[in-house]
């Protein structure tokens, strides 16, 4: 095992390399969003307070969270196990299948929408089955939580696959003939071990569910109070010249995120050091 | 011993021979079953669709759309945009991944948070931000107009957005990695005499070598694919700032459904080419190293 | 102790391709860049370039008009004219005009989308409506209806629409013109059904019956809303939604998309329905006056413009199904296959876009008050 050996002074480049990130980091991705929290600050609060407390606009966070959460949560549990097996077993077909859980990241999600919407409208190949099933899956909520489970799934599947690989054989092997069943050494030893991991991926997945636009709105069917996403509300403002409103709905969608990263990174140190000792 | 955190399955030492840490054939296969059926219905049925769809009107068709040139510029722009972003977004991310993983200092949770924030930006969010800084009742706009420089609706605007949006990728992929792998062997070169160069190049970049290259795919996806920040600032003006993504858009919207997903498919065969490529130099390494452990 | 050289080589080689890789790529494309800003370069003597912002369904008529502009621009003045294109939703596209892209002209779904480029921007004189003929609108168009071949729900006017059974498929008015004017178009035929005529809205005398009317009117709308289960974006996502998916049993349309759509999407499947009464849809124009005067292009554009009216731009736009202005030149087999209807304006029926915008579609108005009710149900 690796001891948490951690000296300053040993490794060279810490004020150039954190000097560097800070003022990337700024340039990039603060100096923009100051641009955008200016421009709330010049708004008036109760506009503000206006915009983000809509019905119309409550329900679309309502949404936006929900399925976000719904799609990270499948995607944990069949994340999960599509990294086992293409880490653990050897099937025909399962380099093919590999590469393919990249394909939601290359795909411009315009065109996953739009096939996705193809797919799944009640006259879609797969639509057909579940419309018989008296499930309608596009235009409703389920179907912006498919729409989010493909976009999400890579993030789940490729952060538990290095952790699966980075599992040592001889702890198993331990928990083994410590008389463990396999199932008691999965649910004792192997998941706490790879929950980190999953834990950012579902962090991932959740966090790119929530903002997701391209992919979503064309089978979300855009009904307001019922399936209408936060993003395409900011939009739609935008094209209302409603500047404040889109503002402020940006701006609730940006702090929730950022305080669930937060916690997530916060929870990730602490499992680590919880591992640890 | 083997290389850290993102090792290609056929390096680990596992296989499933081993009778104790081994499921059950039926668990096995139930587990494969239901991989391939969540898999199947989520990813090759939607990328066949797009293929199928790609090919509807014949091949010739398919060509046509390919080599229309308002097609061709979409390419080439997009080309130039990931060009642009991606070698950057390398740089900053393997630069914030050794600061963050091999020194402590205070505030770091927050630094991860705030290098992950792009990320969860709407992409919608993310255009709309440099619409405040860039557009002409932006915070910078009237200088720039003033001085007769053009950022939004133009390829500098789309770079920026690109750039925002896929900034996380690379960083976001080395920094667990390095997290798990440590400090000491880095360390243990810094002691030998090796240089901070010589030690990143020969000791760190070997250890991180498929997380980097994977944040690079990554990055490069997302950059190509990029569709609700880029449309937000590029205007959409025909065969000069539309991207691939956003020329898509306008083929399916002028009801050109086959051409749409032609264009489509360039970048589906882009992305399983990209994956291929990596799984060849996997295998490549994994050759090598064999051949390397064989000498004494 | 692990030896890294072998994969460091494939890392490196790898890098170094990448670099070589971007290097190439980049030099070609800026290269590429470069010749293209050359031959658009409005200051040049020769070559002018004009570009043209305007909405979705427009793309097949401006292919069109744009050919032979160009054309005729050669002939008069010797002069090399190409005209760039940007579509979109039209309320996105003032949105972008008004934010810095630099369109020469704009040739929007609304005129109230043009009115707020000219007052959030002042980029277009307040006066522009009065610039060109007709209110600076060369063509027009109205709202019909697609129902599937055979018209299995029997839907003849508006007040079927509202039949229990009947799901209508429209896009949404808060981010489309087009669904704009297929809601004032039903609010209208509610007014004109309540009082025989609309004038009657001008009158003193009878507040109360127009009181009632629009009343009738919003509880019509409420009811029709309650039927739409799918509401696109824009007008093109929902023509998609109703022919390639399959979904609602009407498709409330700009007339002008509903025959391009049978042209396009098949005979077989659709067909159209001419209502008793629209609206009349008046698609307008606009030069973009700071940015014709700073790149020295107002001649060209305001020749552009003013060649939507005449004989060859009049019979283009019936061509792609837009009703033309001025008949007189147009082939009688173009004009033949617009269905004749009653119409009625936005100034006539709600006292002009500004008001019709405040009162139906701005958050908190009509619009988003009859689509709340939807809280309370299941």
């Amino acid at each position: 095992m690796r001891l948490a050996l951690k000296r300053h002074g040993v490794l060279p480049g810490f004020g150039l390399t954190l000097g560097l990130t800070l003022s990337y980091l700024s340039v990039v991705v603060l100096l923009p969003l100051t641009a955008l929290l200016l421009k709330a600050a010049r708004a008036d609060l109760g506009q503000l307070w206006g915009a983000v407390s809509d019905p119309r606009v409550v329900a679309s966070y309502r949404l936006s969270f929900g399925a976000s959460l719904a799609g990270a949560l499948v995607n944990a549990v069949f994340g999960l196990v599509v990294a086992w097996v293409l880490v653990r077993y050897t099937f025909p077909g399962k380099r093919l299948l590999d590469a393919l859980v990249d394909l939601p990241f290359a795909m411009p999600t315009a065109v996953s929408g739009i096939t996705l919407t193809t797919l799944y409208a009640p006259n879609g190949w797969i639509g057909k089955w579940f419309a018989n099933a008296g499930i309608p899956v596009a235009y409703t909520p389920l179907g912006v939580t498919v729409a989010l489970i493909f976009t999400g799934l890579p993030f789940v599947v490729r952060t538990v696959q290095p952790a699966i690989a980075d599992l040592e054989a001889e702890v198993e092997e331990a928990a083994a003939s410590l008389g463990a069943s396999r199932w008691q050494t999965f649910w004792r030893v192997i998941l706490p071990s790879i929950l980190p991991a999953l834990l950012t991926g579902f962090a991932l997945a959740f966090a790119r569910g929530l903002g997701e636009y391209g992919s979503v709105v064309f089978i979300s069917g855009n009904m307001p109070m019922k399936t209408e996403i936060a993003p395409l509300l900011i939009v739609t403002k935008l094209e209302q010249y409603d500047m404040v409103g889109a503002c402020a709905i940006a701006l609730v969608m940006l702090g929730v995120s950022f305080l669930f990263l937060l916690a997530i990174n916060g929870l990730q140190w602490w499992s680590r050091r919880y591992a640890m000792s | 011993m083997l290389i850290g955190g993102g090792v290609p399955s056929a390096l680990t030492g596992f296989s499933a021979s081993s009778a104790v840490t081994a499921e059950r054939p039926v668990v096995r296969w139930a587990l494969i079953g239901v991989a391939i059926v969540f898999l199947g219905l989520f990813l090759v049925i939607p990328l066949i669709a797009v293929f199928l769809q790609a090919f509807e009107k014949g091949i010739a068709a398919y060509f046509r759309a390919l080599l229309d040139p308002d097609t061709q510029s979409a390419v080439r722009l997009t080309l130039l945009v990931a060009a642009v972003a991606v070698p950057l977004n390398t740089v900053f991310g393997v630069v914030a991944a050794w600061a963050i993983t091999k020194f402590e200092f205070a505030g770091k949770n927050a630094l991860i948070t705030l290098i992950d924030l792009p990320f969860s930006i709407s992409p919608v969010v993310a255009g709309l931000v440099f619409v405040f800084l860039f557009g002409r009742q932006g915070w910078l706009g009237p200088w720039l107009e003033a001085h007769g420089v053009r950022v939004i609706f133009a390829v500098p605007g789309m770079v920026l957005a690109t750039v925002f949006v896929t900034f996380p990728f690379v960083a976001r992929e080395l920094i667990p990695l390095m997290k798990a792998q440590g400090t000491e062997e880095e360390e243990a070169a810094r002691l030998l005499g090796a240089s901070g160069w010589q030690t990143f190049w020969r000791v760190t970049l070997p250890n991180i070598k498929w997380g980097l290259l994977y944040g690079i795919v990554l990055c490069n996806g997302r950059a190509m694919g990029e569709f609700g920040a880029v449309s937000v600032v590029s205007g959409h003006v025909r065969g000069q700032t539309n991207t691939i993504p956003l020329h898509v858009e306008i083929l399916y919207n002028e009801y050109n459904v086959a051409a749409a997903f032609a264009v489509a498919s360039l970048l589906a065969t882009l992305a399983l080419a990209t994956l291929a490529l990596k799984s060849l130099l996997e295998w490549k390494v994994a050759r090598q190293l064999a051949e390397t452990d064989a000498k004494p | 102790m692990n030896s890294p050289s072998p994969s460091s080589v494939v890392i490196l080689r790898f890098s170094l391709g990448l670099v070589l890789g971007v290097l190439i790529v980049s030099s070609v494309l800026t290269g590429c860049d470069r010749s293209n800003s050359v031959a658009t370069d409005p200051r040049g003597t020769k070559a002018l370039s004009l570009l043209n912002v305007s909405y979705d369904p427009t793309r097949e008529l401006y292919a069109e008009v744009n050919r032979q502009f160009s054309a005729h621009w050669r002939a008069t003045t010797g002069q090399e004219v190409s005209i760039r294109m940007s579509h979109g939703g039209s309320g996105k596209q003032a949105r972008a005009v008004i934010d810095g892209l630099e369109a020469d002209v704009v040739t929007l779904a609304l005129a109230y989308d043009i009115d707020s480029i000219a007052l959030h921007s002042g980029l277009i004189a307040p006066d522009w409506q009065h610039r060109f003929p007709h209110n600076s609108a060369p063509y027009t168009s109205t709202i019909v209806f697609l129902v599937r071949k055979g018209n299995p729900k029997g839907i003849k006017d508006w007040g079927d629409l509202v039949k229990p059974d009947v799901a209508v498929i429209t896009p949404n008015p808060k981010s489309s013109g087009g669904a704009r004017w297929n809601y004032l178009a039903a609010w209208g035929y509610v007014l004109k059904r309540e009082l025989g005529d609309l004038k009657k809205l001008r009158e003193p005398k009878p507040a109360e019956d127009v009181a009632n009317a629009q009343l009738k009117a919003r509880q019509f709308l409420t009811e029709l809303f309650r039927r739409v289960p799918v509401l696109d974006s824009g007008a093109r996502g929902a023509t998609m939604t109703f022919v390639q998916r399959g979904i609602g049993d009407v498709l409330l349309s700009w007339e002008n998309e509903a025959f391009l759509a049978v042209h396009e999407l098949g005979k077989d499947q659709i067909e159209i329905i001419v209502p008793s009464i629209s609206i009349l849809a008046e698609p307008s124009v606009a030069v973009v006056d700071t940015v014709v005067d700073r790149r020295g292009t107002r001649q060209v554009a305001e020749a552009y413009l003013q060649y939507l009216y005449s004989p060859a731009g009049q019979a283009a736009a019936a061509q792609h199904f837009y009703r033309p202005r001025d008949a007189s030149a147009v082939p009688v087999e173009l004009l033949r296959r617009f269905p004749k209807l009653e119409l009625f304006t936005v100034d006539e029926a709600f006292g002009g876009w500004q008001k019709a915008q405040r009162e139906h579609f701005d958050d908190g108005g009509v619009f988003d008050a009859i689509s709340k009710p939807r809280l309370s149900e299941p």
